[in-house]
């Protein structure tokens, strides 16, 4: 390779001399505009991808939205062999194991991306760091396996008992302790999602200039003062970019949750009743259809996924814009 | 190093790449892609293992022809043939007539195979359970929620029947397991036709909805009182407890391949042409009540002719010489009569006008 590399420069200066103007910021200006292009290139795909799958879903689910109309999103039934039906139950089922997911995920994952970013010495910080990003990177159907062989066992002789003893009386808490249902789901989601939502919230948080925490150390504030008040503030939108992320992975994730959330179609208040959730049962019914209805309807399911992670995105961006809108002392209080 | 040096490097690895994966010698001597005919499948899982075995010993038999087979699915496997996107296709459950009438031509169903539906359950003392259609249908619906309910006592005096609650466990992916179960339920069962009905997909009124045979085996293994139904080859791998049944002729029969041939074996007077055959709740006295045919799909007018005799003499092969693999692994064999009848309809196979097999 050695020999070639002296020619480069000297290419360069030919092509630089050709105008026969000294132009040397010339080539810079070309080489940033196809760069930018390259980019918006990259870009756009992700753009074009998503909007044609929501063209083919919407293509493809044709008959179901015909048959139905705007009632399938609120329809309370599935039976394929019946023709009937219904998003809702997979519509609930989904929000509320990615929803309790987060809740689980979000503060664990939040204080270990303190200790990692703020508190833990290089040392430490590293190799946990890296420990971390591994859990990240286990396949869900492991995931999905521990689930239903060591979480639901446990769930059900163990907490489900003490919750409904304790809890019982609330209807998110009532019902047979099986194991299988939301909170199983919601668990495994929430070990799932933590470790990508731990990570990027240390990166953010290292992201934060040092001069704003030694400014409020030298003023006197504790540890906990400082990453309070002079950098969780500052990577607040970044934050809630990691728990987004967190959200996405729960919202689409199949495998793991088909293993352990009990696939029923039905409404149930109820944290410990089984439940089904709009991917898991595209993934379990696809393969297997072949009435056309039938697959137009797990289309539309598809369709109605897309809406529900839009919907909830919307949701989260407005609810920080919101708090952040508060007054500062409201903030603090 | 040049460049022209490290082009002529990546093309070495390449060749040598190319040369490492063919099986040895056998592959060397000839050129594999001039004379090799490959015929390619798709459809059902369940027959999945026998299929690949019997890709194998027919490779050995026939060196120049392959089996290419995947398994994605019974309704897969129809989608594929329909559009014309595979050689043959496999599904557990017989096409409709619905399914049939949007086909480019008439398409063949040759039973390959028997496959049972068993009842498994999780009872610690783990007796051996004699069940009956209207307790199964009973247990299913939510009506029997016990296992400690005289219903159940009753038929299995003797055994230790804990108070436990019953908890269901159903398959939630589409399968043609679910197809027979629940063909077998509307068949026997008036309240289990008028309230949920068959399909591969069905809204159980009670109970947890497992993925795939392993999901419901989970589901059993792990939750004591549980009952599901698995495929008898899954259940004998995992090691679970099954039921005995009462047939038609009311003997409690337990599943194994000699009760699901005797199943098939039973039906001969009724086989219909098309081979279009339902085998639950089969007449015959050996007879095991949840078994079931799976097939392969073909059109009967092959497009081409080499590729189509190829067909038909593998399948000819799989019904006579293939049956032998089949214990092994845990299905049943076709009964000599079912094979008779398999025999006219391979003759039926045509290309451009002229039969694929000859007498």
């Amino acid at each position: 390779m050695q020999p070639l590399e002296p020619s480069k420069p000297m290419t360069r200066l030919v092509t630089r001399r050709r105008p026969g103007r000294d132009r040397p910021r010339r080539e810079g200006d070309v080489a940033d505009r196809r760069f930018r292009l390259l980019t918006a290139a990259f870009a756009s795909t992700s753009v074009v991808l998503l909007g044609a799958m929501a063209l083919q879903l919407a293509r493809a689910s044709k008959p179901a939205w015909r048959r139905f109309g705007l009632g399938f999103i609120g329809g309370q039934h599935w039976d394929p062999s019946r023709e009937l039906y219904g998003a809702l139950p997979f519509i609930v089922g989904t929000v509320a194991s990615s929803l309790l997911a987060l809740l689980l995920a979000i503060p664990v994952a939040l204080g270990v991306a303190i200790l990692l970013a703020e508190l833990a010495p290089g040392r430490l910080a590293r190799p946990l760091g890296q420990l971390v990003e591994l859990l990240a990177a286990i396949p869900s159907v492991v995931y999905g396996l521990w689930g239903l062989f060591v979480l639901v066992p446990w769930l059900r002789v163990t907490v489900q008992p003490a919750l409904v003893e304790t809890l019982g009386a609330l209807p998110l808490f009532r019902g047979t302790p099986r194991g299988f249902g939301v909170l199983a789901a919601g668990l495994v989601l929430a070990i799932m999602s933590l470790p990508s939502v731990a990570v990027v919230g240390r990166d953010v948080l290292r992201a934060v200039p040092a001069s704003h925490r030694e400014g409020a150390l030298a003023l006197g504030a504790t540890r906990w003062e400082a990453v309070r008040l002079a950098v969780l503030p500052q990577a607040r939108a970044g934050l809630v970019g990691a728990a987004l992320l967190g959200l996405g992975r729960a919202l689409g994730e199949t495998m793991a949750v088909a293993m352990v959330i009990g696939n029923r179609p039905e409404l149930s208040g109820s944290l410990l009743s089984p439940a089904s959730t709009l991917a898991s049962v595209v993934a379990n019914e696809f393969a297997e259809a072949t009435d056309s209805l039938h697959l137009a309807a797990l289309s539309a399911l598809g369709l109605v996924l897309f809406g529900v992670t839009l919907l909830l995105n919307l949701a989260a961006r407005l609810l920080v814009w919101q708090v952040g809108r508060l007054p500062d002392g409201a903030r603090r209080a | 190093m040049t460049s022209s040096s490290i082009i002529a490097l990546g093309l070495l690895a390449l060749v040598a790449g190319c040369q490492q994966p063919g099986e040895g010698d056998a592959a060397r001597s000839r050129s594999p892609s001039l004379d090799t005919l490959t015929l390619r499948g798709a459809g059902a899982t369940f027959p999945y293992p026998l299929y690949s075995k019997w890709a194998a010993e027919y490779q050995k038999l026939y060196p120049q022809r392959r089996l290419d087979y995947q398994s994605i699915g019974s309704g897969g496997g129809i989608r594929q043939i329909r559009e014309r996107t595979v050689d043959f296709g496999a599904s557990d459950v017989a096409m409709t007539d619905a399914e049939l009438a949007g086909t480019p031509g008439p398409i063949l169903h040759i039973p390959t195979t028997l496959g049972a539906v068993v009842i498994s359950y999780h009872l610690d003392a783990a007796p051996r359970l004699k069940l009956t259609p209207e307790l199964v249908a009973g247990i299913f619906l939510g009506e029997i929620l016990s296992w400690s309910d005289p219903r159940i006592a009753e038929l299995n005096r003797g055994s230790p029947l804990p108070d436990q609650p019953i908890t269901v466990s159903y398959r939630a992916d589409g399968s043609g397991t679910t197809a027979v179960f629940t063909e077998y339920l509307t068949k026997v069962s008036e309240p289990w036709r008028a309230r949920v009905g068959a399909g591969k997909s069905v809204r159980f009124p009670v109970g947890l909805g497992g993925k795939g045979n392993e999901g419901v085996a989970g589901q059993i293994k792990t939750t004591p009182g549980a009952i599901g139904y698995v495929e008898l080859a899954y259940a004998k791998q995992a090691g679970l407890a099954y039921a005995s049944l009462r047939n038609q002729a009311g003997r409690f029969i337990a599943p194994s391949l000699e009760s699901i041939t005797a199943a098939a074996a039973g039906l001969t007077g009724a086989l219909p042409a098309d081979l279009r055959a339902s085998l639950v709740d089969a007449p015959g006295d050996a007879a095991y009540p949840l078994s079931a045919f799976t097939y392969v799909l073909v059109y009967q007018a092959q497009d081409d002719a080499v590729k189509g005799r190829a067909l038909a003499d593998f399948l000819w092969w799989a019904v006579h010489d293939g049956q032998t693999f089949g214990a092994a692994l845990h299905y049943a064999p076709l009964p000599h009569e079912v094979v008779v009848s398999v025999e006219a309809r391979l003759h039926s196979l045509r290309a451009g006008g002229q039969p694929l097999l000859q007498d």
